[in-house]
């Protein structure tokens, strides 16, 4: 008995339940996603449209395109990342569905990070989308495997976790859908920079420091993974 | 029996406003209440702080043995609330809300299919998307999610409203197999003659107050706090 009350045996307990859960409702998430198909047919063009936009902003100067593209692409991830966080929060339904969902008993931590990760893996297919989209726009060539895909995977866990976490700040609010790009949008800031100084390297430039703006993108999904984990059950229970 | 429910000037508050404001309450495990009461009485505020959703601001509250000052999560995995939304996800099947729901509360999604079937529902209305169902479809598939988790309290909101004989008939029948099972009810009703019939005891609300409460009709008798 001491042995299965032992704070250890406790810890442990909760993070297998808290990953059970994840993995439910990340599961869950996609399921959802699959079926409306709002990224496929909303969040995916709207990213496609903008980086549309941005290319004939810039005209046809194909140097200006190539320096320009990391920070574009980007931007049009960015932007996106907000229409997936809404819907992230959206798929959680009334206000009838969120509670029905607390009354299952889920570890809120397990939520937090199965909703983070169903958003991640909708970000990463929307990148590669977008990625093809820019080198065919913007006239880039990919030169190092090595930095593109961390400056593709880190980035998405980052936003997504942030993502996530705002929109659950957010999601009480009867404003939430104008509330969260203002909360978003500007703790963002790092991962633009980075995510774009890194896919810089990633596309040739020659950009000093390129392994350290992955350590930021890094340093940011963590924080925001650890954030998230700590608070989401408080924020869902406020 | 077991105590399932016990309030003494339980008061719970909505922003400053208070939507109980000093509830006594009994009920035992195996009985059924019924909780009338006109718009804003306090019935689904009611229904709502029993199902650890709503705080308690001061007073006493046990729901199954949990203090709900102290232990709401604990009580909310054991309770079961059907409110006027069944609180389910459109682009899921009913299967797969069921199933989703079971294993969400570390139960055997085996139950979901057999669920579906007690109330009626079989065939291409499981794998259906919800969002496709009628009201009153989806408000069976809410029931099953109920009869499939088998919650210590069932907390029904108006589980008449809107609802064929047939479906009014089936929510009578459940609601006496959960009792008979073991499990305390607590229905919220604005029907008094569909809802007394299968009440041990009927209490009435007002202001956010119990103001009465008196035996029901139930076969079995009534235990009036």
């Amino acid at each position: 008995m001491g042995e299965q009350c032992s704070p250890w045996f406790q810890v442990v307990e909760w993070v297998v339940v808290m990953w059970r859960d994840a993995l439910l409702i990340a599961r869950r998430d996609l399921t959802i996603e699959l079926r409306s198909k709002v990224g496929i047919w909303q969040i995916l063009p709207f990213g496609l449209m903008a980086l549309f936009l941005f290319a004939f902003a810039l005209g046809p100067q194909t140097e200006l395109l190539r320096t320009a593209a990391p920070g574009l692409f980007w931007l049009a991830v960015l932007f996106s990342s907000i229409l997936a966080a809404q819907r992230s929060l959206n798929i959680e339904g009334s206000a009838a569905t969120r509670e029905a969902n607390r009354l299952l008993g889920l570890d809120p931590a397990g939520v937090f990070l199965g909703k983070a990760a169903a958003m991640a893996v909708e970000l990463l297919v929307l990148e590669v989308v977008l990625l093809v989209g820019v080198m065919l726009l913007f006239h880039v060539t990919i030169a190092s495997w090595l930095f593109v895909v961390p400056a593709l995977v880190l980035p998405g866990l980052g936003l997504s976790a942030a993502g996530v976490l705002y929109g659950s700040l957010a999601g009480g609010a009867s404003t939430r859908s104008t509330l969260l790009p203002i909360l978003v949008l500007p703790v963002e800031a790092p991962v633009l920079i980075a995510a774009s100084k890194s896919l810089s390297r990633g596309f040739g430039a020659v950009t000093p420091d390129a392994g350290r703006w992955l350590v930021v993108l890094a340093i940011f999904a963590v924080v925001y993974s650890v954030l998230g984990v700590a608070l989401y059950g408080p924020l869902e229970e406020s | 029996m077991g105590s399932a429910i016990r309030l003494r000037s339980a008061v719970a508050l909505q922003g400053r406003f208070p939507v109980l404001s000093g509830v006594d309450l009994d009920l035992d495990q195996g009985r059924v209440m019924v909780v009338l009461g006109a718009n804003g009485a306090g019935k689904t505020s009611l229904l709502r702080f029993l199902a650890g959703l709503v705080p308690i601001a001061s007073g006493r509250g046990e729901v199954l043995g949990a203090d709900l000052a102290t232990s709401a999560s604990d009580v909310r995995r054991r309770v079961g609330l059907l409110g006027h939304d069944a609180g389910l996800h459109d682009e899921l099947t009913p299967l797969e809300n069921l199933a989703f729901a079971l294993r969400a509360s570390r139960l055997d999604p085996g139950r979901a299919l057999p669920a579906l079937d007690r109330v009626g529902l079989s065939g291409r209305s499981v794998t259906t998307t919800v969002g496709q169902l009628s009201a009153g479809q989806r408000r069976r598939v809410g029931i099953a999610l109920l009869v499939a988790r088998r919650p210590q309290l069932w907390l029904l909101d108006e589980p008449h409203a809107s609802l064929d004989e047939v479906t009014r008939s089936l929510v009578a029948e459940v609601v006496e197999e959960a009792a008979s099972g073991g499990a305390a009810v607590v229905a919220s009703s604005h029907e008094p003659d569909l809802a007394v019939p299968m009440a041990d005891v009927v209490a009435t609300m007002g202001g956010g107050a119990v103001l009465a409460v008196v035996p029901g009709g139930r076969v079995g008798g009534g235990h009036v706090a």
